[in-house]
């Protein structure tokens, strides 16, 4: 009880500092808007390549594209916590009873929300173009990103906790994430690859992601990669909200 | 007098890839219930890093200690609950205001909504922070901040508050201002653990003071009953030429406790300030030495300090 009160509370700090700050809604929104619009033109004629799965382009297309906004969306939310360790932020929160697992899950929740939100956005406006998509299919892909979302972000803060500064940090992060995505087949579906390179992907949890938002949009709900998918995110991301939390607990100047 | 803070042996070691740090090695320290204790040295000393483990902010690799009647190891939970903390940074966001920082302090230590508004405005008023409560942080002035830095340690009015060097970096006018509020919470019967470099700071606030150096306690007990142990008198003099020349001619006199020079003078400590002028006049006229500057005062705890330290913390602060 106290758990969920008091991330509550801490979810409602941050994203009281979020919506107050129209410069950060408005890059949010647009976000999406940029994959979608320097993206898409180049669907069409990549679709007719030989070993291209099937399915529309962007039926292909718009689950990578989700997976990596779970992603990145995600990656780069510890910049903020090490401006608030520089304050003294962090410590004074620490002194208070506050729950350790709400100091993490509260801000985490904030950034999933914020990739669910952009995620639909994306979704609503590739319609136009010719994505087509079941109702419960959107809730279960949006359940995965928002999973997605969860794990990097306890991650990513977990590494701010322990980097302590932005140079760090940065290079940590996005030395992690890129192979992550190459290796997922966010980008061109890993059925383009050669053998090796799909050896590989199998121990990427995140292609078993890639691979149920695809299942997701060829109408395939029912296909074991979808919960398979959805279970992995699961799992891993309880384990990083505890990993996360007790960077929390032992944070160290 | 019951105690707020009891530690025995209290230790903490930094360990890195390349070098192990004792920066705490056995602090031995008894803090009274509602006494301001004044934590003093030099930076580097340890100070920040007892204050830290004592607020369950970093686990000892050492030692007991009891805070506000929990132990430290076992019950930081409750702990928490009864003390404050104000560090060096602060600890208050640049884009919140000052009234939605202390609303949600209140909240996380379980106040009602309609407490922590109540709590919060009480607090505004108090530290008088109306002119700026509504407005982000980042907009404060240095003493503004700081006072709300300290307002957020109060929310909750512990028995016991933290202030890590609390008027480092403020104008003398926001300085005095933080020792009337420490003064205040004293009156309230809270008890304050305050470190500082200053001197002054120390002289002026606490009731007893403890003197760190290289991770251990050196000196501990009343401002008063520190200056006592230094000696009686401290002589501060001045000769034409060497400064040498006097102190060697004057630290074997059967007068003279110790003596030394300090920042281009020299400092004698006599037992008898009367009894020792004259002869010091004396000695100096016989040896054809001249006399520039000669003063006669109680020792401060400057004094206490490059006594039981080897070196002024003028010198070490800057």
């Amino acid at each position: 009880m106290k758990l969920v009160r008091d991330t509550w509370f801490v979810f409602g700090r941050y994203f009281g500092l979020f919506i107050h700050n129209p410069a950060w809604v408005a890059l949010g929104v647009l976000q999406p808007v940029i994959y979608l619009v320097l993206f898409a033109p180049l669907l069409k004629s990549i679709a007719s390549v030989q070993g291209f799965p099937p399915g529309g382009a962007y039926n292909v297309f718009v689950p990578g594209l989700l997976v990596q906004l779970g992603m990145f969306g995600a990656a780069g939310v510890g910049f903020s916590l090490i401006a608030e360790l520089r304050a003294g932020v962090i410590e004074r929160l620490r002194v208070t009873p506050v729950s350790r697992v709400a100091l993490l899950l509260g801000r985490a929740l904030r950034d999933m929300l914020s990739i669910v939100v952009q995620s639909l956005i994306l979704i609503l406006i590739s319609l136009p173009f010719g994505l087509s998509v079941h109702p419960i299919g959107v809730v279960i892909t949006l359940a995965l990103i928002a999973l997605i979302g969860l794990l990097t972000a306890s991650i990513s803060y977990a590494v701010a906790l322990g980097a302590r500064e932005e140079n760090i940090y940065a290079s940590i992060v996005f030395t992690a994430t890129l192979p992550i995505l190459l290796l997922s087949g966010v980008l061109l579906p890993l059925g383009l690859a050669p053998q090796w390179l799909r050896n590989i992907a199998a121990a990427n949890p995140l292609s078993y992601a890639v691979d149920a938002a695809r299942a997701v949009f060829r109408d395939q709900i029912a296909d074991p990669s979808v919960s398979r998918g959805v279970a992995i995110m699961l799992v891993l991301s309880i384990i990083a909200i505890v990993i996360g939390a007790r960077s929390f607990g032992r944070a160290v100047a | 007098m019951e105690a707020v803070i009891e530690t025995r042996g209290l230790r903490r070691v930094f360990r890195s890839r390349r070098q192990v740090v004792e920066a705490v090695t056995g602090v031995d320290l008894t803090v009274r219930k509602g006494e301001i204790f004044g934590f003093l040295g030099p930076n580097g000393a340890g100070k920040t890093t007892t204050l830290r483990m004592l607020a369950t902010l970093l686990p000892p690799s050492g030692g007991t200690a009891t805070v506000a009647g929990c132990d430290l190891r076992t019950q930081p939970d409750q702990i928490r609950e009864r003390i404050g903390y104000v560090g060096q940074a602060g600890g208050s966001d640049r884009e919140i205001t000052g009234r939605t920082e202390l609303v949600f302090q209140g909240r996380l230590y379980g106040m009602s909504m309609e407490a922590a508004r109540k709590r919060a405005a009480d607090l505004i008023t108090m530290l008088e922070l109306e002119v700026c409560a509504d407005r982000k942080a980042g907009t404060y002035s240095g003493g503004q901040k700081r006072r709300l830095d300290i307002g957020l340690g109060l929310v909750h009015d512990p028995q016991l508050l933290f202030l890590d060097e609390p008027t480092t970096g403020l104008d003398p006018q926001s300085r005095a201002r933080v020792w009337d509020e420490v003064r205040r919470m004293h009156d309230r019967g809270t008890t304050v653990f305050l470190t500082t470099h200053y001197l002054d700071e120390a002289d002026a606030l606490c009731d007893r003071i403890a003197i760190i150096d290289y991770g251990k306690i050196v000196a501990e007990g009343t401002p008063e009953e520190l200056k006592r142990a230094v000696a009686g008198d401290v002589v501060t003099l001045t000769v034409a030429g060497e400064q040498q020349r006097a102190l060697d001619l004057l630290k074997d006199q059967a007068f003279v406790r110790e003596a030394r020079l300090d920042d281009g003078s020299v400092l004698l400590y006599v037992d008898r300030g009367e009894v020792a002028m004259p002869a010091i006049l004396r000695l100096l006229d016989g040896a054809g030495l001249t006399l520039v500057t000669i003063g006669l005062h109680r020792p401060s705890l400057d004094d206490v300090f490059l006594r039981q330290t080897g070196r002024s913390l003028r010198e070490t602060a800057a």
